[in-house]
């Protein structure tokens, strides 16, 4: 916050910012389905520089057994980021910041995943961040809900996910580790398109009224692109490139 | 969740029931908070403190201002950090042992709230570049739990900031020390207001208490400062919003935030009203 490096241009005066985007142009996405051997189901995405790896296993048994539920199954999710992900080494044990963000994840999922058909097992989805550059989350759940579809879980839809925010005083999409750094606002969403319904929401930085809703509906336009390369990702593996 | 209530499916079925009506099992309008009451200086020891009931959830917090070593990349910058906790004593389900990831989640909520208001104004935290600088610890501890702790803990947190009390100090031989008669007011910008809503079923419920905490669907907590701009928010739990709802939990994050801003401030005056 407060613009840490004044002598970087955020947004020139073409509206092209710091990386050469325009202002509602995300990072490149690529994603991948499946790619693990062992793993139920697996992703792999690259959303710019950000790399992250994706397992799911299950639905199987609960261990520990007191944490299963009669009524339905339980949904687990680390996020969990690699020591050499990031400038300065992470040290490798969860931190405060993982914890969160794996709670975040988790019940951004549970609402698309049909947990009820499973009673008394769990789904963990195990998020590995292999390189971050700003919007891990948001990348983290885009491949978990590919992973999950991957695996075979009966899902009501999948969570695609992307930051919007404030850099310059203008509204940009996909907000970058720089922007987040030295912009005043950065929003990550997580939005099931078809269901309409936003799962992950989260903010800091400073926002009058009409710029947060303009933050809201330009990441949830962001998740529908989003969600069309997810689509597109799982067609890849179980229908090659036909009809592409 | 460390703090669900044990409540049957009768009581959700209750509320409900009653939403559909318009109303709540204890009578409030959706859109209306329980009472908040607050007592500042419970702590005289710390250096601000601030005791909050919001209606039957009570959380205590107690400001802590000393020197510290600053952050290595930003010699410039005091400090400020905020914690939560859930004591034990506040409810059966709560343990002890390392915090959970819903009280972790809780302290960064808070902390949040507090840290992108900018209320604290770290750059004043300077006692020598580099060297040594304030630390400002605000740490929330909820004692009795009926639902909506992070409003709670937010508002006692602020309410300890806004009347907590500073000494000063110098460098003399290479260490920070205290100047005498130095204190002074902490200095404090904006005063950042957190309204937690729930949704349980169709409706959005301001302030949820512990039976309507138990059986929403999802919440979300929407952070405003005196501006009237939205500084951070966190969606919770497992269901979603529309984007619709989002919109109308930003406006009523304002309107109700506004009033009790009006609360918070007058708690301030009060207090150094009557020294």
């Amino acid at each position: 916050m407060g613009g840490r490096d004044a002598t970087m241009v955020l947004l020139d005066e073409n509206g092209i910012r710091c990386d050469g985007r325009k202002i509602d142009e995300p990072r490149k996405i690529v994603i991948k389905a499946g790619g693990l051997k062992n793993a139920d189901g697996s992703a792999y995405i690259e959303f710019g520089d950000n790399k992250i790896l994706v397992g799911v296993f299950g639905p199987r048994d609960v261990h520990p057994k007191h944490m299963s539920n009669t009524d339905t199954g339980i949904l687990r999710v680390r996020y969990h980021m690699e020591p050499f992900s990031v400038g300065e080494r992470k040290r490798p044990a969860p931190s405060r910041r993982e914890i969160e963000i794996s709670k975040v994840i988790k019940e951004a999922l549970e609402p698309a995943v049909m947990l009820e058909k499973f009673p008394r097992t769990a789904v963990d989805v195990f998020i590995e961040v292999l390189q971050a550059d700003g919007g891990t989350r948001c990348a983290a759940l885009t491949a978990a809900s590919v992973a999950l579809a991957d695996a075979g879980i009966p899902m009501r839809d999948m969570v695609a996910a992307i930051a919007s925010g404030k850099v310059a005083d203008t509204i940009v999409l996909d907000v970058n580790n720089e922007e987040d750094q030295a912009g005043q606002a950065d929003m990550p969403i997580g939005y099931m398109p078809s269901l309409k319904k936003i799962t992950l929401l989260q903010l800091d930085g400073v926002l009058t009224p009409e710029e947060y809703k303009k933050c809201v509906d330009v990441g949830v336009k962001g998740c529908e692109v989003v969600y069309e390369l997810q689509k597109k990702a799982l067609h890849e593996k179980y229908f090659g490139n036909r009809g592409n | 969740m460390a703090t669900v209530s044990v409540i049957d499916e009768l009581k959700k079925a209750q509320i409900l029931e009653l939403l559909e009506q318009g109303k709540r099992l204890d009578g409030r309008a959706l859109d209306e908070p329980r009472e908040i009451k607050i007592e500042i200086n419970a702590i005289p020891k710390a250096n601000g403190s601030a005791r909050v009931h919001l209606g039957d959830t009570d959380v205590l917090c107690g400001v802590k201002i000393q020197p510290d070593r600053p952050f290595p990349d930003v010699g410039d910058k005091g400090m400020f950090m905020c914690t939560a906790e859930l004591l034990p004593l506040s409810h059966p389900t709560v343990e002890t042992g390392p915090p959970r990831d819903d009280v972790i989640e809780l302290a960064r909520v808070v902390d949040r709230g507090i840290r992108e208001s900018h209320m604290v104004d770290v750059s004043q935290l300077v006692i020598e570049k580099d060297k040594s600088v304030v630390g400002v610890f605000a740490d929330v501890v909820a004692i009795d739990y009926d639902g909506n702790y992070f409003d709670a803990c937010s508002y006692a947190a602020t309410a300890a900031l806004l009347t907590s009390k500073t000494p000063t100090w110098e460098m003399v031989d290479d260490q920070p020390t205290v100047v005498e008669g130095g204190e002074k007011q902490l200095p404090t910008s904006t005063i950042p207001v957190s309204v937690t809503m729930g949704k349980i079923g169709n409706h959005i419920v301001v302030d949820p208490n512990g039976d309507e905490w138990a059986s929403m669907d999802c919440r979300v907590t929407i952070t405003t400062d005196s501006d009237g701009h939205i500084v951070a928010l966190q969606k919770g739990g497992s269901g979603g919003f529309t984007q619709d709802e989002i919109n109308e939990c930003g406006d009523l994050s304002i309107k109700i935030g506004a009033k009790i801003r009006t609360q918070l401030k007058s708690a301030q005056e009060e207090y150094v009203k009557n020294g």
